[in-house]
């Protein structure tokens, strides 16, 4: 095996059934029992490897978001045409006048 | 130069191949060869024949149909198509039409190439083995008990196989360079903001760049000219034309300061280790001034990656919500049909980058890890420009072992990350990477050498790239 997979001595798990439970429901994911068990040691394991960079010292270095030193960018307020709106209702999963079809957003009474 | 693109184009712009001949061709060679390596989700025949016979008709009009001109070029299916299903290898995206085209694919069809069908990746592009696709996996042209490297593996399968000469993919983390060098072909990630990302479906917004993989450095640089340059409709596109790389191909590196990278020797296996130091001899003989040197900050690089890139997927992910595209699940009430749509549309590794990413945003872990990996990315980029004092360009390998086994990494999804070891230094500073076959271990699989320049460097980039390829030793297995 290659010095690439060398891996970092093992730290214990960070992360807990309740805590991936809690991870799923904020992303809206379902879990069954097994990959409740089988996703909290894979993301222990991701995230021990992760928290080898806790221990460097980059308090005074500015956080990078991005590549590029970007600015915003807007364009010349001039209407253009957009796309289709048929052509993307049509790929919808349910549309209706015009527009997308979900089930209830609110509860039954108002 | 040499090129089979720039060779086909040439012939087709002269009159002397017909590019209908050429779609045939590759058709033909996809219909014998692609049941069993499974680069291609789906192939446009009737589209790329039509598309043939109009830039024949173009020809045969006196007009010049483009440097393209009837060149047969494969998709990876994260690149939106007009009416032509882009799934990024997911259930949820299962018989999605676009409605545009990407700008790449716009430009490309303008270039006079032709669309002949979209390419098998890991799910949303996320992993290194092609092996997360909804559709099972994609084999290696050069032994099919391997994996292509990922998530461009359909892309570098279908050019290793000889389907097309040219292919397009994307790289967030080495995802088009790792599987042109398990594959034994050139893949290139551009500097971020040269090639627009208009219509590549995101996956970490800060990282992804489309680029092109090919049979020769050439075709490479004459693919990059015609998809680079500014796009107003993306808004991270640097206002600036494509990078002039043809004529730096052959250019040559006498004079050139390259920097050997000690951590991108060390870390690999000995085969890759012993190949790249024989690229750096190479280069010398060449006229480069070759020297090693050490840039530590490159280990932390992966670690950083990956909070980083699946932090950003789970925000990007966050659109396939059974509302306005693909799968839907049926529930009784929104928040209930967002749950069910996701849990049966996703993968199990896109679900582990989502939940992976949302809890390093989350309250409570947000400074301890999202924070500190992009200070730690701040490190990386540090790490580079000290170098770059130094050197014009610099030199390692692209992957740590040559092509590994299909099913060898699927259980240990950090084993599996440890593949991008040494391509995501260059994504995290955005800088340009190229990967140049050269050689290959005593089983005769491809080893690929990475040559990294900083940012808008490309043309360096392609005259040591040129140089690498022209010392390049055959390999022992012959070509796949």
């Amino acid at each position: 095996m290659s010095g690439g997979d060398a891996r970092p001595p093992s730290k214990p798990p960070a992360i807990g059934p309740e805590q991936v439970a809690h991870v799923a429901r904020l992303a809206r994911l379902e879990l069954s029992d097994d990959e409740l068990t089988r996703f909290t040691g894979q993301l222990a394991a991701a995230l021990a490897y992760a928290a080898e960079i806790g221990e460097l010292e980059v308090g005074d270095l500015e956080p990078m978001a991005h590549p590029l030193p970007l600015q915003n960018v807007l364009r010349d307020d001039e209407p253009e045409p957009t796309l289709d709106r048929d052509t993307v209702l049509a790929e919808a999963p349910a549309a209706e006048d015009h527009r997308f079809r979900v089930p209830r957003i609110l509860g039954d009474e108002p | 130069m040499n090129g089979a693109a720039i060779a086909l184009a040439a012939a087709v712009r002269s009159g002397t191949r017909s590019a209908r001949e050429s779609v045939e061709e590759s058709l033909q060679k996809i219909a014998t060869g692609d049941h069993e390596i499974h680069a291609f989700l789906e192939v446009l025949a009737d589209q790329a024949l039509e598309r043939a016979d109009e830039i024949d008709r173009v020809v045969a009009s006196g007009s010049d149909p483009g440097p393209l001109a009837g060149v047969p070029v494969a998709l990876k299916d994260n690149l939106c198509t007009t009416g032509i299903p882009t799934t990024c290898s997911s259930k949820i995206l299962e018989g999605w039409r676009p409605p545009y085209d990407a700008t790449v694919v716009e430009r490309l069809r303008a270039a006079g190439a032709i669309p002949i069908g979209k390419t098998n990746m890991d799910e949303f592009a996320m992993g290194s083995s092609t092996e997360n696709s909804c559709s099972g996996p994609t084999r290696n042209p050069h032994d099919h008990d391997r994996v292509p490297g990922g998530s461009s593996g359909g892309s570098a399968a279908a050019v290793a196989a000889g389907f097309v000469p040219v292919a397009l993919g994307s790289d967030t983390g080495g995802s088009i360079r790792q599987p042109a060098a398990l594959c034994g072909v050139v893949g290139m990630k551009p500097t971020y903001g040269v090639v627009s990302r208009y219509g590549l479906i995101a996956f970490a917004s800060s990282l992804d760049q489309i680029g092109p993989l090919s049979a020769t450095v050439g075709d490479a640089a004459l693919m990059l000219e015609v998809i680079g340059g500014h796009d107003r409709r993306d808004s991270t596109s640097l206002d600036a034309p494509a990078p002039d790389v043809l004529s730096a191909v052959d250019a040559g590196v006498e004079g050139k300061r390259i920097g050997l990278v000690t951590e991108l020797v060390e870390d690999t296996a000995p085969e890759v280790a012993a190949r790249v130091r024989e690229a750096a001899e190479a280069l010398e003989s060449a006229g480069a001034l070759v020297e090693e040197i050490s840039i530590p900050q490159f280990r932390y690089g992966l670690a950083a990656y990956y909070l980083i890139a699946p932090a950003e997927a789970s925000s990007n992910l966050a659109r396939f919500d059974g509302v306005r595209f693909g799968l839907r699940v049926d529930a009784p009430d929104v928040a209930a049909m967002n749950v069910a749509t996701r849990t049966a549309g996703f993968g199990a590794e896109v679900k582990r980058r989502i939940m992976l990413g949302t809890y390093a945003l989350s309250a409570g872990y947000y400074d301890a890890y999202y924070a500190k990996a992009q200070r730690v990315r701040t490190l990386v980029a540090d790490g580079f420009a000290h170098a770059y004092l130094r050197f014009d360009a610099l030199l390692g390998a692209t992957t740590p072992t040559t092509a590994f086994g299909i099913g060898d990494r699927t259980e240990d999804p950090l084993a599996m990350y440890l593949s991008d070891s040494c391509t995501v230094p260059a994504n995290l500073a955005g800088h340009p990477a190229i990967s140049v076959p050269f050689g290959g271990d005593e089983m005769g699989l491809p080893v690929g050498v990475q040559v990294m320049a900083p940012a808008l460097g490309e043309p360096t980039l392609f005259a040591v790239a040129g140089a690498v390829e022209r010392a390049a030793p055959a390999r022992a297995g012959g070509t796949a």
